[in-house]
């Protein structure tokens, strides 16, 4: 398989938030500003790359059977870690996230990859696939999170464009993030087909 | 006309029924409300009418001609209704750029994204409205005082609707027969002297302009008279139970919103369930919900949001409750019996 595809297939071809819709659930959960956005990205990224290699790894050793709990098993292990790390290192980060982090356990994203790509394909197809695939739910999230920061609160990246009083609050609570997200799923489905 | 057979597929006799005519019926039954609150709030109800009519015709024309690429369909005057009850929907004082945001979520997320007219499941108007008031909650709840600010648009003085007063007189641990000294009389919210909405104080306007709609059938009796009935049940259980915490039936129906949703907004055909008892079931609905919030919510006024709530519940409602097919019932028991 050319690796550059298979890297570039995550960010625009199959991303997996515009295009697979999956990881709901911090896609809308944690987007409330782009900072938010990328930290949740990153975090998903680092655990997606390390279960795809570790999945990769082991796949000849998993009984079919139970390969669906080893595979979370897998997962939860780089979760803690990115968790500890976390809560170690960028406290703030960690609080804006809360609940989200462990939830990155059953983010089908993960789950997903490793069942559809990782336990059929070999070690450095899996890398670059996770990173791909990582890499643009990260940039999927960061412009989920820009867009509602923007008109939302006036900011991008804590920037501030225009007074706080302007901004539509609708955008920074849960409706502005369907809102947001479904128009934006519009608008790169379109750009994607032309 | 030397033509003497006409030759046409059915039906060959039309009513003369038409969206347009519908929709112009409906502006007609709101110009007694429009005259009201142009009495009372003056320039500033001229000013936010004609700019939220002219957005709203504006933004379909614009998404309709420049997005979609379709032929523009504003001259239906739908858009125009829409405008004009998102207009009923604002405070009188609320700025210009607050209202073009209203139309263009209320035309272009309410209405146009869902593949419009016909195809919006939720009321645009009131999508509309209820984006601004999550997301200008300061703007969206000062209410200019009647009468004196006739000549003062933004800087008009504002003061509590009777709603307001008694949602915080009441979590404040004042009594009704008190803080009924504080609001104006039941005359005065009757004619639409009080603060409120441009368009939902003059309960008689309204009554009459729903009056007009009934006899030109514009509207059946069903979701009106269930909505407010409601509304008067359950006010009326709960005003016997305790007086002093629960506001009487009558206070719940004059004040905010119930008439103008009642006769305009829930009666929206789209929005709406289809056969007679569905709109029935809809109607209890948007009453029992707006006094659940009104009463127990954290918001002072919930006929937007009821109607919203259960805009969502009509595809479910006419699944529920399908009108039967003639013979149909004769047919299924024909069949059981036959067995």
């Amino acid at each position: 398989m050319n690796q550059w595809k298979n890297f570039t297939k995550g960010f625009f071809k199959d991303n997996p938030v515009f295009v697979m819709l999956l990881g709901m659930c911090p896609t809308l959960g944690v987007t409330s500003s782009a900072v938010n956005g990328l930290g949740m990205g990153l975090a998903t990224t680092f655990v997606l790359v390390m279960s795809n290699i570790v999945v990769a790894l082991v796949k000849n050793f998993i009984p079919e059977k139970v390969r669906i709990p080893s595979f979370i098993v897998i997962i939860a292990s780089f979760v803690t870690i990115v968790e500890m790390v976390m809560q170690a290192y960028l406290p703030a980060l960690f609080e804006a996230l809360g609940l989200f982090i462990p939830l990155i356990v059953v983010n089908c994203l993960v789950l997903g990859r490793a069942e559809a790509f990782a336990s059929k394909n070999t070690l450095g197809s899996s890398i670059v696939d996770g990173l791909g695939m990582g890499l643009g739910f990260s940039m999927a999230l960061t412009m989920l999170g820009a867009v509602r920061e923007l008109l939302g609160s006036g900011m991008i990246f804590g920037l501030t464009l225009y007074p706080e009083d302007y901004g539509m609050l609708i955008f920074v609570l849960a409706p502005g993030a369907f809102i947001a997200l479904g128009y934006l799923t519009a608008f790169i489905n379109r750009v994607r087909k032309a | 006309m030397n033509q003497k057979l006409v030759i046409s597929p059915s039906p060959h006799v039309h009513g003369g029924d038409s969206v347009p005519k519908n929709m112009y019926g409906v502006i007609i039954a709101l110009l007694p409300a429009l005259v009201a609150s142009l009495w009372f709030f003056g320039i500033g109800a001229l000013i936010i009418t004609l700019t939220s009519i002219a957005a709203c015709v504006f933004f379909e024309w614009l998404i309709q001609k420049y997005l979609l690429k379709t032929t523009p369909s504003v001259s239906d005057g739908s858009a125009a209704v829409t405008g004009l009850l998102l207009a009923f929907n604002l405070p009188t004082n609320i700025p210009l750029g607050l209202i073009i945001i209203g139309a263009a979520v209320a035309i272009g997320i309410g209405k146009l994204s869902f593949g419009g007219l016909g195809n919006n499941p939720f009321n645009p108007a009131l999508v509309g409205r209820v984006f601004l008031l999550i997301s200008f909650p300061v703007q969206m709840t000062s209410w200019p005082v009647p009468i004196t600010s006739r000549l003062h648009y933004i800087d008009a003085e504002t003061a509590a609707t009777p709603l307001s007063v008694i949602k915080e007189g009441v979590s404040a641990g004042q009594t009704i027969p008190e803080l009924m000294s504080e609001i104006p009389s039941y005359i005065n919210m009757f004619i639409g002297n009080i603060g409120g909405s441009a368009g939902e104080m003059a309960g008689i306007a309204l009554i009459l302009g729903g009056i007009y709609l009934l006899w030109k059938k514009i509207i059946t009796w069903h979701i009106p008279v269930s909505v407010i009935g409601s509304v008067i049940i359950f006010t009326g259980i709960l005003h016997l139970i305790d007086p002093s915490t629960y506001a009487d039936p009558l206070f719940h129906v004059l004040a905010g919103g119930v008439l103008l949703g009642a006769f305009f907004m829930a009666t929206d055909y789209v929005t709406s369930p289809m056969s007679r008892q569905g709109m029935l079931l809809y109607g209890v609905g948007i009453g029992v919900i707006t006094v659940l919030i009104r009463v127990f919510g954290s918001y002072p006024e919930g006929v937007s949001f009821a109607i919203l709530i259960m805009n969502a519940f009509t595809p479910l409602i006419d699944r529920y409750m399908k009108p039967k097919r003639f013979g149909e019932k004769v047919k299924t028991v024909r069949a059981q019996t036959s067995k």
